[in-house]
This record gives C-alpha cells, structure tokens and sequence, in this order.
C-alpha cells in the first residue's frame, strides 16, 4: 500500500552516519495515523436498506462498481460489528426507533451516512409518518443527494468518510449531534 | 385418480463423500476460478466514469445566455411545480426593465429528485439538469445550492430568444446592451 500516512526519515541529517540516528529507509509514523489508516480501509457498512437507495447498494457491492476496492465490501448485519451505517432510504417514524437502537448497538468509532434524498432531508415527503432527514435522530457525517444516488455517489460518499476517518484520527475528538435549531429546511407539510 | 405431471425426485441418503461436502465445495471454487478468465466487469470509478447519455438527469444548474444574462425572470413556475418544494425563490426588478430576475433562487440539493419538471415547465429555458451525479456534502447547509453557485454549475447555454435585444432597442429607451448587461448580472 503506498498511502500509508507515515514519512519516511528523509529529514534526517544526511551527513553522516552517526550511532544515534535512524535507519533511513526505516518508516516511522504515529499509532494514530497506523490505527486510522487500518479503519479507513476496512469500513464495514452496516446496510439500513429501508427502501429504494438499497437497490442502488446492492449494485454498489455487485462487481461492476465493486466496494471491496475501498475495503467496504463486507456488509455487516449485525451491528455489533460494523463501522458505518449507510442509511438507505425513507425513515419512516415507525422505523426510526430501530435505526436510532441500531446506531446505539455500533460500536465505536462510527460514521453515518445519508443516502438519497429521503434519509437526507425527507425528500419529497414532506409528510408525518417521514422523519424529516435521519439527522434528526443519529448524527450524520456524510449526505449524498440523488433520488436514488448512483452507486458512484455512494462510492464517493465512502471515500469521503474515509477523509473523515483521517481528519478525525488528527483532531482527536468527535463530532457532535447538530441542534435541532441550527438545521435548515425542516419543515414538514405545507 | 391418474397423476399429473412427473413426481418430483427427491435426493436420496447423501453417501460419504457428500457427507465430506468436498465435491461441492470443488464445483464452487472451479465457478470462482473461472471466472478469472472471462471479461473484467469492474468499473475503476474514481478514475473511469460512466459515460451517460446526454438526456441523463442529474443535478439541477441555472443558466447564462449568450450575452451572459441570467435567463432566469422569477416567475415561480418551478418553485410551483417541484414535487419536494427544494427550490425557493425571491424574485428582484432588474434595471433593464425588460424583466425581473431572481435575487434569490436556492435549490436544496437533498431535496431535489431530479425528476425534471423544473426544466420541462421553465419558459425561458433557464434551468437545465445537468450531467452531475456524484456530488456529495458533509452538512444540509452545505448542500443548499444558492443562485451563483447554481449559475457557475450551469455555465452558459445560448438560444434564439432576442426579446432583451429586441425590447431595450424598439424605442423602450432603457439604455444600451452594455448597462442592461450589467443590471442583469
């Protein structure tokens, strides 16, 4: 693998070959970065299929766009075991308390994302049995618009949470659920 | 009562080598190892992309005539007749006088499902879907699309239409091409 985040000890002073210093071909790196470059490439998703959109996961797994390229091909379906959770379609409100239990039964660190333009926003049901966007109820990292997302899409919603697994592994901390205050667009009905 | 049809076969007593599930787990590996040979299927996406076909309904884009005016003039039909109501509009007197033009024109790109009645019911023909599919966000806010990022999505698109031209010369005496130009932007 050639993106691993360490650096080589090119900086080392060249002249010489003093008893004190490195090897230079020795690769030297931060657990951290070690420990985040193993999650980014090895995010098992865990598939909340809940209408249309997992269709276009299925084919995003399937070997024509094939998943396992970014190391995202093992779909987990127990929570226990996965690192992120693809919300793929309409939560509805009799739903939402089983994905809001299953993102409580992942383990940490995990990440969300939100497929499509129901689990996003509501989409164009702007009515009371949809929960307008699944961030009402579990923090999301990444939203993919699309009605449904092309397996593309999601291929790039993935390697976009896996920036996120590297800036998190940097900044060290976690992000936090939005207020309900801050977020646009959340009006249902009309 | 005569039978119909061909009793089914059921299998019999499995013998020790099923029992083993060799033979099966063979015949399985030979499919797999097959199908080295035959016609690579994956697409490499980050490097090759899909070429779509040009009526391809991807996200929505605003756009420049040739004289690189905003064809958009307000007039609501789109906010109207978008299914999930992501497009919003304030609409603004421009100074050609000629029309009015949005001052505000949002599309919520988690709302839209880019069905394309927008563009199918716009009468001047200044939204287009454009061939935008992998477009993702990291916050809702982020996603809301406003005018100019709109209008730099969907860059220019010349048409036939010389109402500007035609208007602003008959004697309406609002000025040359080079002020109304300016208004319009």
């Amino acid at each position: 693998m050639s993106d691993v985040p360490g650096r080589a000890a090119t900086s080392l002073p060249a002249a010489g070959h003093d008893e004190g210093a490195l090897d230079p071909w020795l690769l030297t790196t931060r657990l951290a970065d070690y420990v985040a470059w193993g999650r980014k490439n090895s995010l098992w998703p865990m598939p909340m299929g809940l209408a249309c959109c997992a269709i276009e996961l299925m084919a995003m797994v399937a070997p024509r766009y094939d998943v396992a390229r970014f190391g995202a091909e093992a779909l987990r379906f127990s929570p226990r075991q996965a690192d992120m959770m693809i919300v793929a379609g309409t939560v509805t409100k009799k739903m939402a308390p089983a994905v809001k239990r299953i993102y409580d039964q992942m383990p940490e660190p995990k990440w969300v994302i939100a497929m499509g333009a129901c689990a996003s926003s509501g989409g164009m049901f702007r009515s009371y049995p949809v929960v307008q966007g699944v961030d009402e109820i579990i923090p999301v990292d990444v939203y993919i618009p699309g009605c449904p997302p092309r397996p593309e899409a999601l291929i790039e919603g993935i390697m976009q949470v896996q920036r996120l697994v590297e800036e998190r592994a940097k900044a060290g901390r976690r992000k936090s659920l939005p207020g309900a205050a801050t977020r646009p667009d959340t009006r249902t009905g009309s | 009562m005569p039978l119909i049809g061909k009793p089914v076969s059921r299998p019999g007593r499995p013998t020790l080598l099923e029992l083993t599930y060799l033979p099966s787990i063979l015949k399985g590996m030979w499919i797999t190892f097959r199908h080295l040979f035959r016609r690579k299927v994956t697409m490499q996406y980050p490097e090759q992309t899909w070429q779509m076909p040009d009526n391809y309904r991807g996200l929505p884009a605003l756009v420049r005539d040739q004289a690189e005016r905003v064809k958009c003039v307000a007039c609501f039909l789109c906010e109207y007749v978008c299914p999930p109501k992501a497009i919003h509009i304030e609409a603004q007197e421009i100074e050609s006088g000629v029309e009015k033009g949005p001052k505000v024109f949002d599309i919520n790109m988690l709302r839209c499902i880019m069905c394309g009645y927008c563009e199918e019911v716009c009468p001047e023909q200044a939204i287009f879907l454009t061939r935008e599919y992998s477009t993702v966000g990291l916050s809702r806010e982020e996603m809301i699309f406003p005018k100019d990022k709109l209008l730099q999505m969907g860059g220019i698109r010349g048409d036939s239409i010389r109402k500007w031209s035609r208007l602003t010369q008959d004697g309406e005496g609002h000025g040359a091409q080079g002020a109304e130009r300016s208004a319009a932007r």
